[in-house]
């Protein structure tokens, strides 16, 4: 401590008999440079800052004024992001300006442990804890039994309780042999419903808005001959009546990632997902010839009642949508 | 005052010693170093956002009549969550403005953690003894992306709903056990009414509270290894160069915490994001054009676009077309993200610990690779927008998609030579990146012309010296003798006061001359 000083300011000894206590001021030299602070015009930086703090005053005033009279997301937005800029530039003009400029610097010092060190740890570890396990293999063994039990069970709540087994879910459609075609307002489909290129989204009437019964059913050709679409060769005979009077009927659920097959363009009879661009020959069976989806569409096998309503011959004969890791070939 | 309050604490914690040490805690000075700090502060404006978002939204699958304010809307069926999604936007004073700073706060907090962790790559930061810190934050980088996924599906609107749609389609892709998990997840097939709510959960409570002990895991581990920093005058291993926290460093953050709420805040009033009431409320067999996902997950759709039709099946099962560039590419691309630090170390042969930061053109191998890796997901996330380039351009998606399949292979293979040599070149060029100083051309009077080198501009001579140490180590006086009691109220002048030079040579003298006396 130095000799000549007893108190004062800067000292850090409290005045005997007043409450007056001086802050002690740390100091290393007092001519080093990097106290001064950065500015070379302080006044101008002051100025600056002020400033910058009153107008961000001002925007704060703004938004409680737009908050309180309900104005538009753009003027609370404004005030309140000005208001907050001003104040973040009034602060850092404050802290790289009017500030010790420094540098200053702190020791590094190697986190690295002794080697002394680290064998008193190890020592201390390794020798309280052979005592606790020396010769005491049954209890860690019975303890590890109970630990994997607990393991085991807990998947059971906090894995298996989440959601039902998928088991046949991921197979079946809800359309049944039998199923009218109904739009998402309930209404039948009729034959002569659509123009030439029209299509429209058919779900089962007893699953409309279905995510996985969702169907694209399209009217590609006027009326034929033989009643029906003639399918690609691979496919005759099983599915030549399955296109009646020039409609044809496809899963929307894209084979690629499952979103809505919903575009279709008429000139060039191609169904494509807008998602990520996955093209379907329509008179192909809706095979992929573009983008990433793997597979066809499925196709829904259709016929036209005594009533003229369009009815589904069957369910899908393979699984809808993305394929998953149990479906093989199906 | 602030003696007896420091005293009342320090009666009951002892926090002068940790206290002092805090104080002079140094941090140094790059603009580089406060990409980190955009990071965080962005959590902490998702945070209070997030707050008041919670208190109006709903998240429940339940199907209600829309009859709020927004009158397009009146009269449809649309969940709750997007209901009340809606109701903030439009009914709630000042909801649309947190909805936006929440939305573009959590953009600014991915794009900043993605640029820290470039500049960590490029610097070198990550090696030995940071590599704990690099697995933080890669994790972090996931977590952040993953979170900011959840919280843009969380409005049930058509537009985040196909995404939510193409997740459950991914997550089906997964061998062995996709379809459980799907299920698992969703609780049921698709969609169900689970994801909602669980989406929200996620979101709200057990995403923030790892994302949270994270950053306090990697702040730690700041703390206690301290900053790297650049060679620079009088920077050594052995030391940190730079700013104290107090006041200094303490007066930039707040600033900075304050202006990245500010960018916030004026993007938020400027800028529309995510007006999902024009989207409408999704249903599984609706779909609009240019769906994109947030850019964050653009490489992941742009790889699931331009990803050839393949899809392997055998011995009755199947390996679905979405698993690889869904799976299988992220998997390696996070995979050597995270192990990055021990990949280098093991091909540099490089064990030994650092604490001084590289340039980039230092290591122009490592940054041509890193520049060729970048590009090849930036064209993936380019990707992405096939169908809006194709529109835009007028050019089919044919010539589109394409383009991009060669692309993505054949970019980085241009990025990473072209890379190399710029480095090489800036090696060469002394003082590359700073001013230069003009050569003046000057006519004399008799017509001949010579070169004058021209004046230092203001601001260019920034005399750059020593840092003065900070240490505890190193023994303080406290001396203002001659000093009137109260200062004599000037704040700026320093004016070094005269003081007879101490006995045993210790410096001496006062800094902050605190003009008055605090009771």
């Amino acid at each position: 401590m130095p000799e000549d000083t007893d108190g004062g300011v800067g000292t850090g000894v409290p005045d005997e008999g007043s409450h007056r206590v001086t802050i002690p001021v740390t100091s290393v030299s007092v001519d080093a440079p990097q106290f001064k602070i950065a500015a070379k015009n302080p006044r101008r930086a002051e100025m600056l800052a002020g400033a910058a703090f009153l107008l961000g005053a001002a925007a704060f005033a703004g938004f409680g004024a737009a908050y309180w009279q309900n104005y538009s997301n753009f003027w609370l937005g404004t005030t309140l992001g000005l208001g907050f800029a001003g104040a973040g530039a009034g602060m850092v003009v404050w802290g790289k300006y009017l500030m010790p400029r420094g540098p200053f610097s702190e020791a590094r010092h190697s986190l690295v442990s002794t080697e002394a060190q680290r064998e008193v740890f190890i020592e201390d570890f390794a020798s309280r804890g052979k005592v606790a396990i020396e010769r005491r293999g049954f209890l860690v063994k019975a303890l590890g039994l109970a630990s994997g039990i607990l393991g085991v069970v807990l998947a059971f709540p906090l894995i298996r309780s989440l959601g039902p087994l998928p088991k046949k879910s991921l197979y079946k459609t809800a359309w049944r042999s039998g199923s009218y075609l109904v739009d998402i307002t309930g209404r039948k489909i009729k034959a002569g419903d659509l123009e030439i290129g029209g299509f429209v989204t058919v779900f089962p009437e007893t699953d409309i808005g279905g995510a996985y019964s969702q169907t694209m059913l399209i009217r590609v050709d006027p009326p034929s001959a033989s009643g029906y679409m003639t399918p690609p060769a691979r496919f005759q005979p099983e599915r030549d009546t399955w296109a009646p009077q020039g409609y044809i009927a496809f899963s929307k659920v894209c084979t690629h990632a499952g979103c809505p097959v919903g575009l279709y363009e008429e000139l060039t009879k191609q169904m494509l997902c807008p998602c990520h661009q996955s093209l379907f020959i329509v008179s192909d069976a809706a095979t992929p010839i573009f983008g990433p989806a793997p597979r066809p569409l499925p196709q829904l096998p259709l016929y036209i009642d005594h009533a003229g309503y369009f009815r589904a011959q069957d369910g899908y004969n393979e699984p809808v949508g993305p394929g998953f890791w149990e479906r093989g070939n199906d | 005052m602030i003696d007896s309050l420091f005293t009342w604490f320090d009666d009951r914690l002892g926090i002068s010693g940790s206290g002092r040490k805090m104080l002079n805690k140094i941090f140094p000075d790059h603009w580089s170093f406060l990409i980190g700090e955009i990071a965080l502060y962005s959590f902490i404006v998702l945070l209070a956002t997030g707050v008041f978002l919670t208190l109006y939204f709903v998240p429940s699958s339940k199907i209600v009549i829309y009859n709020g304010s927004y009158a397009p809307l009146r009269g449809q069926p649309v969940s709750e969550a997007f209901a009340s999604t809606v109701d903030l936007s439009f009914a709630v004073r000042g909801g649309l403005l947190m909805r936006q700073m929440h939305h573009w706060g959590a953009n600014i907090f991915v794009g900043s953690i993605v640029v820290h962790m470039l500049r960590i790559f490029f610097t070198g930061a990550f090696r030995k003894p940071r590599e704990l810190n690099w697995l933080v934050g890669s994790t972090l980088l996931i977590l952040a992306i993953f979170n900011g996924f959840l919280g843009y599906s969380l409005p049930d609107d058509l537009v985040s709903g196909t995404g939510i749609r193409i997740a459950f389609s991914i997550v089906l892709s997964i061998p062995l056990i996709g379809s459980y998990m799907a299920f698992f997840l969703f609780g049921g097939n698709f969609p169900g009414d689970s994801i909602i709510p669980r989406f929200y959960v996620l979101h709200v409570l057990i995403l923030p509270a790892v994302i949270a002990a994270l950053i306090g895991a990697h702040l730690g581990m700041l703390v206690r290894q301290k900053h790297t920093q650049f060679p620079g005058r009088g920077h050594k291993p052995r030391n940190v160069v730079g700013a104290p926290m107090w006041p200094t460093f303490i007066a930039k953050t707040t600033g900075f915490l304050f202006l990245t709420t500010a960018v916030t805040g004026l993007l938020s009033a400027l800028f529309q994001i995510n007006p999902i009431w024009l989207y409408g409320q999704y249903v599984p067999y609706k779909v609009s054009y240019a769906v994109q996902p947030d850019w964050y997950m653009g490489w992941l759709d742009g790889a699931l676009r331009i990803m050839p039709s393949w899809e392997t099946v055998g011995f009755g099962h199947m390996i679905p077309n979405a698993f690889f560039p869904a799976i299988l590419l992220p998997g390696i691309t996070f995979g050597v993200l995270q192990m990055w630090p021990f990949i280098e170390a093991k091909l540099t042969k490089d064990y030994t610990e650092h604490q001084i930061l590289e340039r980039p053109r230092d290591r122009p191998k490592r940054t041509a690779f890193g520049a060729a890796v970048f590009s090849f997901y930036f064209v993936l996330f380019g990707a992405s927008a096939t169908d809006v380039l194709a529109n835009y351009l007028s050019v089919s998606l044919n010539v589109v998609l394409m383009s991009f399949r060669y692309l993505a292979v054949g970019v980085p293979l241009i990025v990473f030579p072209v890379t190399y040599r710029i480095c090489l070149e800036l090696q060469g060029v002394p003082r590359a990146g700073k001013r230069k100083r003009a050569n003046v051309v000057v006519r004399s009077a008799e017509g001949g012309y010579s070169t004058v080198r021209a004046e230092e501009r203001p601001g260019d001579e920034v005399p750059e010296m020593d840092p003065l140490p900070l240490d505890e180590d190193v023994q303080y006086v406290p001396a203002l003798a001659g000093v009137p009691p109260g200062g004599n109220g000037a704040q700026e002048e320093l004016q070094p006061a005269p003081i007879a030079p101490s006995g045993d040579g210790r410096p001496r003298g006062g800094i902050f001359r605190i003009p008055r006396e605090y009771r």
